[in-house]
């Protein structure tokens, strides 16, 4: 099954085979290193559930709904994604999109600022509010459940008085509306999904190479492969399903391609698992997270990681914020209230995040947001009321966490911590 | 042997608050040698080492490092002179693997990218170097490894980097006898490659076993230095316990603060 070899400048290695490289995650899994794989066989079983109770589940509308009513969340789970890995929290971040969804949206409707102006103010409103945050946690030590449940307070006190008391402010900027509203045509939606999958077999062919050059260890190419194939067949086959006529009525309006935020979704995905994963930056991160003692020793600046890792939180709610605003076509003194902050806690967590920092990646958030956001579509075509959906939706969270902390002592048990 | 030392400490002082940890505190490691740094608990080991890695900054003193004055002000200051510290709580991160581990905060990146292939070939030239055949894999995380693999780990990472100094806190403390003999026997390579190595540890088999000089802490005062082979175990002990020993050792009813440590052994002082 495995061949071995070894030099006498290389520590020994055993090669492996596809057959080893499965045996060897099956092995990790077992050991407690589950990673998002209990949220990918929630969201088949979810989605098979719904399907059958509800065919319209399946309908090419309804899968693209599913997007716009994700998005919000996901977005802001990301930014939690970052905190959660230091074992911290920010409870804030719900209504800290509703403020940045409020800047933008006073600052086009009542002030005539353009979205090309409005959007980066929203953002920069995200960057100081993390700043804010980040720098009380880290300098002055408070606990950050302390400092973000004072700012859940008062970014909510803030809401209410940008809106002087209660008022609806609308969008009506097009290029905003279409955001979270608006198709990619299905021209451009093959064309997207066709770069998207020779880019990641480049680059997985790529380290295949560079590794192999080195005479490192590299994966199986049937694994390789495999990865490869899975990414285009599930890309291909939903870009398929959404370009179909999603119209009720075609000649006069023609509503088909791929919802704008998913394209957004997936560049935003690139990018932080990138520099979560690929840079100098992101292995602090994780060291910090899992040993703060180990990476201040090892010259790692912990206070600024600390401090970063709020200001990507608040930035990453500041899109959701604005995302959020061009769903609902306004904002209102409730937007990124309610369940937005603890859907996006559960979406991180679900997806495989762990509440005791330095485990998780960037893509937990989105396939935990899947999760959320197929449950409360899925539930809601039941037609269970939202009382129910809440309930369950807790339900799933409390699993995932528990899901959490069983594999943590699973893995301590096996000395995989 | 060296006759001029690699790493030398001289008046020391340092406090934290009211409370003065280390008085007048003397020490030097000679390249190619192992100089073990005895004392009982709370005799100021770890705060010493601490202050030559710059966690914590020295009140007052010299650091001479191969003949010039430095500062050690960082981590980062130490890591630079080539001085390397092996904790006791290894101070590795369970989350990451080997060579994530081995290069944490000293990345090889290309551009803004790190650069793993780099990383993972230095990674397993070092621990070819210091014979290690142990682990299955460079990409193995460090939480499924056992103590003295993590041991080793946390050693390999201090020789990555072609430093001169390592220091090495309890590196036995939690480990079994065959995995002691393994890290001992790494430790002894260390000096024999020309580093100048300072052990520290509570367990005189080992300082006996491998260490050419033996510094004794008492109080936060310097009781001793000596050659390992010019005292016994006993005589070592009472300098712990006591921080004298016959004649060698902190002279009796010396007020607080004034400089009183033997360099040398006396002739005939064998008990």
């Amino acid at each position: 099954m495995t061949t071995t070899t070894s030099s006498d400048t290389q520590v020994q290695v055993v090669k492996p085979t596809v057959a080893s490289h499965l045996h060897d995650y099956w092995g990790r899994v077992r050991g407690g290193d589950i990673g998002s794989l209990p949220a990918v066989l929630g969201l088949i079983v979810l989605c098979l559930v719904f399907g059958i109770a509800r065919p319209t589940f399946f309908s090419a509308t309804n899968f693209a709904n599913l997007f716009p009513q994700g998005a919000a969340v996901i977005f802001i789970a990301m930014g939690l994604v970052f905190v959660l890995l230091l074992g911290e929290i920010d409870l804030s971040a719900g209504f800290a999109s509703g403020v940045c969804g409020a800047v933008m949206a006073l600052l086009m409707a009542d002030h005539g600022w353009s979205w090309y102006t409005a959007i980066p103010a929203a953002l920069v409103t995200g960057l100081v509010i993390g700043f804010v945050l980040g720098f009380l946690v880290a300098k002055l030590g408070i606990p950050s459940f302390v400092v973000t449940l004072a700012g859940f307070l008062a970014f909510q006190g803030i809401l209410l008085v940008l809106l002087s008391g209660g008022k609806i402010v609308s969008i009506r900027e097009t290029f905003v509306l279409s955001l979270a509203n608006k198709n990619v045509p299905a021209v451009w939606s093959w064309i997207i999904a066709i770069i998207a999958i020779a880019a990641y077999a480049g680059v997985q062919f790529l380290k295949v190479r560079n590794r192999a050059v080195r005479g490192l260890v590299t994966d199986p190419m049937g694994i390789v492969l495999a990865r490869i194939a899975g990414l285009a067949v599930l890309l291909l086959v939903a870009v398929a399903v959404l370009t179909k006529e999603r119209s009720i009525n075609p000649l006069v309006i023609s509503v088909k391609g791929v919802p704008i935020v998913a394209p957004i979704i997936a560049v935003v995905l690139v990018v932080w698992t990138f520099v979560l994963g690929r840079t100098a930056y992101g292995r602090h991160i994780y060291a910090v997270g899992g040993n703060t003692e180990g990476a201040r020793r090892a010259g790692i600046p912990v206070d600024r990681i600390r401090i970063s890792v709020f200001v990507i939180g608040s930035f990453m709610a500041a899109i959701g914020g604005i995302i959020a605003a061009s769903r609902a076509n306004s904002v209102d003194p409730n937007s990124g209230g309610s369940n937005v902050l603890l859907y996006a806690v559960g979406a991180a967590v679900i997806g495989g995040t762990s509440l005791f920092g330095g485990k998780g990646r960037v893509f937990d958030a989105v396939i935990g947001g899947a999760v959320i956001a197929v449950i409360d579509n899925g539930m809601g075509l039941m037609g269970f009321s939202s009382g129910t959906k809440f309930i369950f939706t807790g339900l799933i969270l409390l699993l995932a966490a528990s899901v959490d902390a069983l594999s943590r002592r699973r893995a301590s048990a096996t000395g995989n911590r | 042997m060296a006759a001029t030392p690699l790493l030398e400490l001289r008046g020391i002082d340092k406090s934290f608050g009211p409370v003065q940890v280390l008085h007048d505190v003397g020490l030097s490691i000679y390249p190619g040698e192992v100089t073990a740094l005895v004392g009982d608990n709370g005799a100021g080991k770890s705060t010493l080492v601490k202050c030559i890695s710059g966690i914590y900054t020295i009140d007052a003193g010299t650091v001479t490092f191969d003949g010039n004055q430095v500062a050690v002000n960082s981590p980062r200051d130490a890591a630079e002179l080539g001085i390397e510290v092996v904790y006791q709580d290894l101070a590795l991160c369970d989350n990451l693997d080997i060579v994530q581990n081995m290069f944490l905060g000293r990345e090889k990146k290309r551009g803004l990218v790190l650069d793993e292939p780099t990383m993972e070939q230095m990674a397993g030239e070092t621990l070819a170097s210091l014979s290690v055949r142990t682990v299955k894999s460079l990409r193995q995380l460090v939480a499924s490894l056992s103590g003295g693999q993590r041991q080793t780990v946390a050693i390999a990472k201090a020789v990555l980097w072609n430093s001169r100094v390592v220091i090495l806190d309890e590196p036995t403390a939690a480990l079994g006898v065959a995995q002691t003999a393994q890290v001992l026997e790494l430790v002894r390579r260390l000096a024999d490659n020309g580093l100048g190595v300072a052990l520290i540890s509570h367990n005189m088999n080992d300082v006996f076993a491998v260490s050419d000089r033996i510094v004794a802490l008492y109080l936060g005062r310097t009781a001793a230095q000596v050659k390992t082979t010019d005292v016994t175990h006993s005589q070592v002990v009472e300098l712990i316990t006591a921080g004298r020993s016959g004649t060698i050792g902190l002279p009796p009813e010396k007020p607080a603060g004034a400089a009183g440590y033997t360099d040398i052994t006396p002739p005939g002082a064998d008990a």
